[in-house]
């Protein structure tokens, strides 16, 4: 249960034709189950437009997408999305914003709650279930994030540049509970980063996008064991391929 | 610790009207200030000893005045915050509707609530219709503006991150729409009530049906030259208004604590 998307393409119509801007030009690839798969791309390029069309909250101009062989069309169970600004409801608490999901499935509240709280648990939020956002670090507010998507068991997770607004150490401790836990579950992540390191560090597989209209430039294959070592000569290789790819285009 | 600052903070907060009753009463011992011009402190406490006991007309005593003031504001209140919260949250979320309904909206609003009372008679009658009616008025704006605007201040993430957990059309309104406006709702209902309190006195100077009303009451003292229970009076509307406006702040505290 791959997914794929098909010829995409992406043209924002402005007031004259003159004016349309086309984002995204035929994107073409698929992504294994159970791979960690990133793209990488120049600000601006369209990865975030991307990742709304896969996910069903924007509509692509041509192409389709597809998962586990049928075209996706609006909002799909399948799919669980994570937003680069956590996106919590600032009114719920921390086990209510993770529990949302399943509210919104009619899961009976005792089912909720203790489906919640073996993600509290397991996420480092012990204590902290009936805070607020504004109580939680940047860091705590991507775990709830993070588990309010995953307690969903997505076949495909879609993650917008989720550590960027994290400072290094957060977003390196945050990295390797993302592995940790994907190691364990291996679902199908689909991860946008402005951050090569990060891409470096987590991927199976990275995408490299160029300038508006984006077409794909490369796909890098990582075949380094985990865990991996961040500084070790052949991460270094691959990302000086990846930055003289975009740097060259940019 | 935390304690003994808030208590000694609150006393002081009341210092200044203290020190502002001593500095008038003085006055008025001194003869400075005419008692028939501003009677003092203490002719006022007198003077609303006689509401409490006496009443004004004799045999109206304050605390009618302040249940039928009340219960007319209670009425119009509860009418216009529950058509202009629903609406107000629709026109938030439906352009069309704002389109609809804002040039009418705008056009309506700058009319003081006052101006609608000859108009509110000749369709109501005098009596509580017509008072809960001038009430509705001035409450429904602020509340409808409030609300509108809390629910186009919601960050359009979070609408399109409820989508995304499979959220439906009625699942945005009821647990994002509705809980992101609160503060904003909050806000308008306060504004509202202080100003279907301030509008409701106004009001009852035109005329009241059964005889009550704190609005009429002054009017009544005014009638017969009773300065001090003119100014018992307008105190008595003040501290409600005052109550009224702290009571809705601790439910605003605590449906926004999230803030
Ligand atoms: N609704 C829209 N209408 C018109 N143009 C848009 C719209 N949304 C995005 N764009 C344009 O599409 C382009 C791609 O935007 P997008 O947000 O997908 O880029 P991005 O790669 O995610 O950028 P960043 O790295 O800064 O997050 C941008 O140039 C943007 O101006
Ligand atoms: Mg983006």
């Amino acid at each position: 249960m791959g997914l794929e998307l098909s010829q995409v393409t992406k043209i924002y119509s402005g007031r004259k034709p003159e004016e349309n801007v086309r984002v995204l030009d035929r994107i073409d690839f698929q992504i294994r189950k159970g791979e960690f798969f990133s793209i990488v791309g120049p600000s601006g390029c369209g990865k975030t437009t991307l990742l709304r069309i896969i996910a069903g909250l924007d509509q692509a101009s041509e192409g389709k997408v597809l998962l586990g062989g049928s075209e996706v069309t609006g909002i799909d169970e399948r799919m669980g999305m994570v937003f680069q600004e956590y996106a919590l409801f600032p009114w719920r608490t921390t086990i209510q914003n993770i529990e949302m999901g399943l509210e919104m499935m009619k899961i009976p509240k005792k089912e909720r709650r203790s489906a919640a709280m073996e993600y509290i648990r397991a996420f480092g939020l012990d204590g902290f279930e009936n805070r607020f956002p504004k109580a939680l670090s940047g860091g705590m507010k991507q775990r709830v994030s993070i588990a309010r998507t995953l307690i969903m068991n997505p076949e495909v997770v879609l993650m917008d540049e989720p550590f960027a607004s994290l400072d290094n150490q957060t977003r390196n401790d945050l990295q390797n509970f993302l592995i940790r836990v994907w190691d364990k579950r291996k679902d199908t992540v689909l991860f946008v980063t402005h951050n090569v390191d990060e891409a470096v560090y987590l991927s199976d597989r990275i995408m490299v996008l160029s300038e508006r209209p984006s077409e794909i430039l490369e796909i890098f294959d990582i075949n380094l064991p985990r865990p991996r070592d961040r500084t070790s000569r052949r991460s270094n290789k691959i990302r000086k391929k990846v930055l003289e790819l975009l740097s060259r285009k940019g | 610790m935390k304690l003994e600052t808030r208590n000694s903070l609150t006393w002081r907060r009341f210092l200044p009207i203290f020190v502002l009753i001593l500095f008038w009463q003085c006055l008025s011992s001194l003869g400075i200030i005419p008692r028939f011009k501003l009677p003092s402190p203490v002719q006022v406490f007198l003077g609303l000893r006689d509401l409490v006991e006496l009443g004004m007309p004799p045999g109206h005593p304050l605390h009618y005045h302040i249940l039928h003031s009340l219960y007319r504001v209670f009425l119009g209140y509860v009418f216009a915050a529950m058509l202009a919260i629903p609406l107000g949250i629709a026109m938030g979320w439906s352009e069309k509707l704002r389109m609809l309904l804002g040039p009418i909206i705008e056009l309506l609003r700058p009319i003081p609530p006052l101006a609608w009372i000859p108009l509110s008679i000749l369709w109501f009658g005098i009596g509580i219709k017509s008072a809960a009616f001038i009430i509705f008025l001035g409450v429904f704006f602020p509340i409808l503006l409030n609300t509108t605007g809390g629910v186009l201040g919601i960050d359009p993430v979070l609408i399109e991150a409820a989508r995304t957990l499979n959220a439906s059309d009625r699942d945005i309104f009821f647990k994002v729409l509705i809980p992101g406006a609160v503060p904003s709702i909050m806000t308008g209902m306060r504004i509202g009530v202080g100003i279907g309190w301030m509008t409701l006195v106004a009001a009852e100077f035109t005329g009241v049906k059964q005889g009550y009303g704190l609005g009429y009451m002054i009017m009544t003292a005014r009638d017969i030259q009773r300065p001090d229970e003119i100014i018992a009076g307008m105190l008595v509307i003040g501290v409600i208004g005052l109550c009224i406006d702290g009571g809705l702040r601790l439910l605003e505290n605590h449906l926004v604590r999230w803030r």
